[in-house]
């Protein structure tokens, strides 16, 4: 047992010094997480605000200026472009400068003082359908506003019924807070899975794997000596990224911080076995890389990290079971931002836990009989 | 530069890619993936939205309220609960995203003329979702008030609403031809940025080196048989997204063509500027991670807006190629934008690609250190 334990020792002290040969390495390593969690703490924002909008005002009143000033004061939309003619607003359109354009005709302050109903001309671009939606959502509600504004008490409805809203969890709905906790999971899985399946596939290919085979070192060695290493740089991304999120975004840790390093073991088996997997299907390390994201990208796309379960066919949603990114997700998430602890968790935990020693044990299997 | 020679290099790699069929089939079979996925199973569209519904008030009126949320489809109610206890626990575990709750007073507040109020909770832990679902019940709750109090009032002003590009405002339109660029830029940088570390690890560089071929020959050579694949998977992708998932192609298929070529000239030179500067295959991978995939995923406004970006990470998005790609498939497909519109996007591509080119072949040293 205690000679096991420190042929492992010598193979993972092995293996770093493989991975660190390259200096360029050991920036890349601390790089991917990084630039990663910058990007979707600041850049992939789903919340839609500063749309871009052209104004084509006819009416050039007070009235047409103070509507305009409501839209830009919303903060939902960003007036880029005073035009003059309707070809100016398909040319800025087609040109996709803007994302939306007001026109307002020549007798709308006029009407409003009659008070005789008016009507607003908006182009919005679908090409976008989720901006354009929300952006047409925002737009009716600051125009009707400001309608009831000038109308007066004189236009109250009949039936008044209101809506109290209250967003729990991110109440502010800051879609960093719903973002960064993810990166966690995508990022481990995407460095663990190249890495793992990448420098197994290496020995084969430069044809150090003979060399090891003749080593007193057993195959179930070899298999921890090979995957300890990542599950390590794992377990310092997780460090980083969560400090990155808490420090620089304010990411809130509303769960047991303590459940965070378990869960990530508990996931590092399903990412670590499938590495380990790829790596014996792959001969060379072209065909792992590829592999390794033939696997990764139907298992981002169809784990929630971006795109609800719920919305997706049923066959899909069956599908996503079997993929450990999704019951991680719920778990970091949950732990970040509801405060969910063991008494909630257990069940993805529980599913995460047997999915990750099936396909440990799985590919280990097969590791073995190739070696053989 | 010899043509021969170039043809020998490139008939080389193809004899190389041929023996690997494996790398080869996940070549073509990207794209069916990735756009079979987009096209059925994910959708920005949101419905369905899990809902616990609180009614204290049992009434006509109430149950009015919840059916005329369930008939719009964006809601669907899955339990209703007889406590608050009930909603904690539904979106705490969240088998629930919405939760209502309607007060007892909620239908005599309503025949007396008096404001009703209705509590809504959301999970706000998916804030794109919430935003949404906040959205539609505004706008459910009222057109329930405007009906239950006998007609609606007409708005002094009326906003008139029209579409273009994607008047259905289908959430397929929108990413398919982003997701085009992205697979691209994927696949470029996982066919070449292996290619020249490779023959260094290997150590069949050595033979290279020693025979006549020059460094734009061996470089040329070697992108030719990854463009014919990129070039297909390309045709393969934009077949699939008319013919399979009906997006409509308004733009002219030839400038597509030309531009798409350019684009991926680009891609495919940058993986190999990667391979010659890495020298091994494992650095490689996480470099093109670094350098293509992440940048086309994410900053390219396949998905994500930039227009939603603070300012210096939009500065970044100016120097990456696939953001420049992103707006030609968009606007090609969806706008039917004629080349005098595509043609800074087109102009930018092209230095892109002559430039990384360029690099290339200064960075590569027909040498053995």
């Amino acid at each position: 047992m205690h000679k096991s334990i420190e042929r492992i020792k010598q193979m993972v002290v092995k293996e770093f010094i493989q991975i660190f040969r390259d200096k360029r390495m050991k920036a890349i390593i601390f790089v991917i997480p990084v630039i990663q969690t910058m990007v979707f703490g600041y850049a992939v924002t789903t919340d839609v605000n500063n749309i871009p909008t052209a104004v084509y005002d006819l009416d050039r009143s007070y009235e047409s200026r103070e509507l305009v000033r409501r839209l830009e004061a919303s903060g939902y939309f960003s007036i880029r472009n005073y035009v003059s003619s309707p070809s100016e607003m398909q040319d800025l359109l087609d040109r996709g400068k803007v994302t939306m354009a007001l026109q307002i005709n020549r007798d709308f302050a006029e009407d409003l003082k009659r008070r005789t109903p008016t009507s607003l001309q908006i182009l919005v671009d679908g090409t976008d359908s989720n901006t354009a939606t929300v952006a047409m959502d925002y737009a009716n509600r600051v125009i009707l506003k400001y309608a009831k504004d000038v109308a007066g008490k004189t236009a109250r409805l009949p039936v008044n019924v209101d809506l109290r809203a209250r967003a729990w969890y991110n109440p502010e709905l800051r879609s960093k807070n719903f973002n960064v906790p993810g990166v966690i999971a995508t990022v481990i899985m995407l460095t663990s899975l190249l890495l793992t399946s990448m420098a197994v596939v290496r020995e084969r290919e430069i044809g150090t794997m003979e060399q090891l085979m003749v080593t007193p070192l057993k195959p179930l060695e070899l298999i921890l000596g090979k995957t300890i290493p990542f599950a390590l740089i794992a377990f310092f991304d997780m460090a980083l990224i969560t400090s990155i999120g808490v420090l620089k975004f304010d990411i809130p840790i509303r769960g047991s911080i303590f459940l965070l390093p378990v869960s990530t073991a508990i996931y590092l088996l399903s990412v670590l076995g499938t590495g380990l997997f790829i790596s014996t299907l792959a001969r060379t390390q072209q065909q792992a890389m590829m592999a390794a994201f033939f696997f990764f990208m139907p298992a981002l796309l169809l784990s929630g990290f971006v795109f609800p379960i719920e919305n997706m066919p049923v066959a899909f949603q069956y599908l996503t079971f079997v993929n450990p990114l999704r019951y991680f997700l719920v778990i970091i998430r949950g732990l970040f931002l509801k405060g969910n602890g063991m008494v909630i968790l257990w069940p993805q935990m529980a599913a995460l836990f047997v999915l990750g020693i099936v396909v440990l044990a799985l590919s280990s299997l097969r590791f073995r009989k190739r070696l053989g | 530069m010899k043509l021969l020679r170039i043809k020998a290099i490139a008939q080389k790699e193809l004899i190389q890619i041929r023996r690997d069929p494996l790398s080869l089939a996940m070549a073509f079979l990207m794209p069916v993936l990735l756009l079979l996925i987009f096209g059925y199973a994910i959708t920005l569209d949101v419905n369905n939205l899990t809902t616990i519904v609180y009614d204290l008030d049992k009434s006509s009126l109430s149950r009015e309220l919840i059916s005329e949320l369930t008939a719009s489809g964006y809601f669907s109610v899955v339990r209703s609960a007889d406590s608050g206890k009930d909603i904690d626990h539904y979106l705490d575990s969240g088998k629930a995203r919405v939760a209502l709750s309607i007060p007892s007073d909620f239908s005599k507040n309503i025949r007396t003329g008096k404001t009703a109020q209705l509590q809504v909770i959301v999970d706000g832990s998916d804030s794109n979702t919430a935003t949404i679902a906040l959205g539609y019940l505004s706008a459910l709750t009222e057109i329930y008030a405007q009906r239950i109090g006998g007609g609606r009032i007409t708005p002094l002003i009326e906003p008139r609403m029209r579409v273009w590009y994607n008047t259905e405002l289908k959430s397929r339109n929108y990413i398919i031809p982003g997701l085009i660029a992205v697979i691209m830029a994927v696949i470029a940088a996982l066919l070449t940025s292996l290619t020249v570390a490779r023959e260094w690890e290997r150590g069949t560089m050595e033979q290279l080196i020693s025979t006549p071929v020059k460094t734009p020959e061996l470089i040329l050579g070697k992108l030719i048989p990854y463009f014919l694949i990129g070039f297909i998977d390309m045709v393969l992708s934009v077949v699939m997204a008319t013919f399979l998932f009906g997006v409509p192609l308004r733009g002219n298929i030839f400038l597509l063509a030309m531009i798409s070529s350019v684009f991926l000239f680009g891609g495919l030179s940058l993986g190999i500027v990667i391979s010659i500067t890495t020298k091994s295959q494992l650095v490689a991978s996480q470099i093109s991670m670094v350098v293509t995939f992440l940048p086309a995923f994410l900053l390219s406004g396949f998905m994500f807006a930039i227009s939603n970006m603070p300012k210096p990470l939009q500065i970044i998005t100016r120097i990456i190629p696939a953001r420049y790609f992103v707006a030609v498939l968009k606007g090609t497909f969806l706008k039917g934008n004629p080349l005098r519109i595509l043609v800074v996007d087109a102009v930018f591509l092209l230095i892109f690609g002559l430039v990384v080119f360029a690099i290339a072949n200064r960075k590569f040293k027909k040498k053995i250190v």
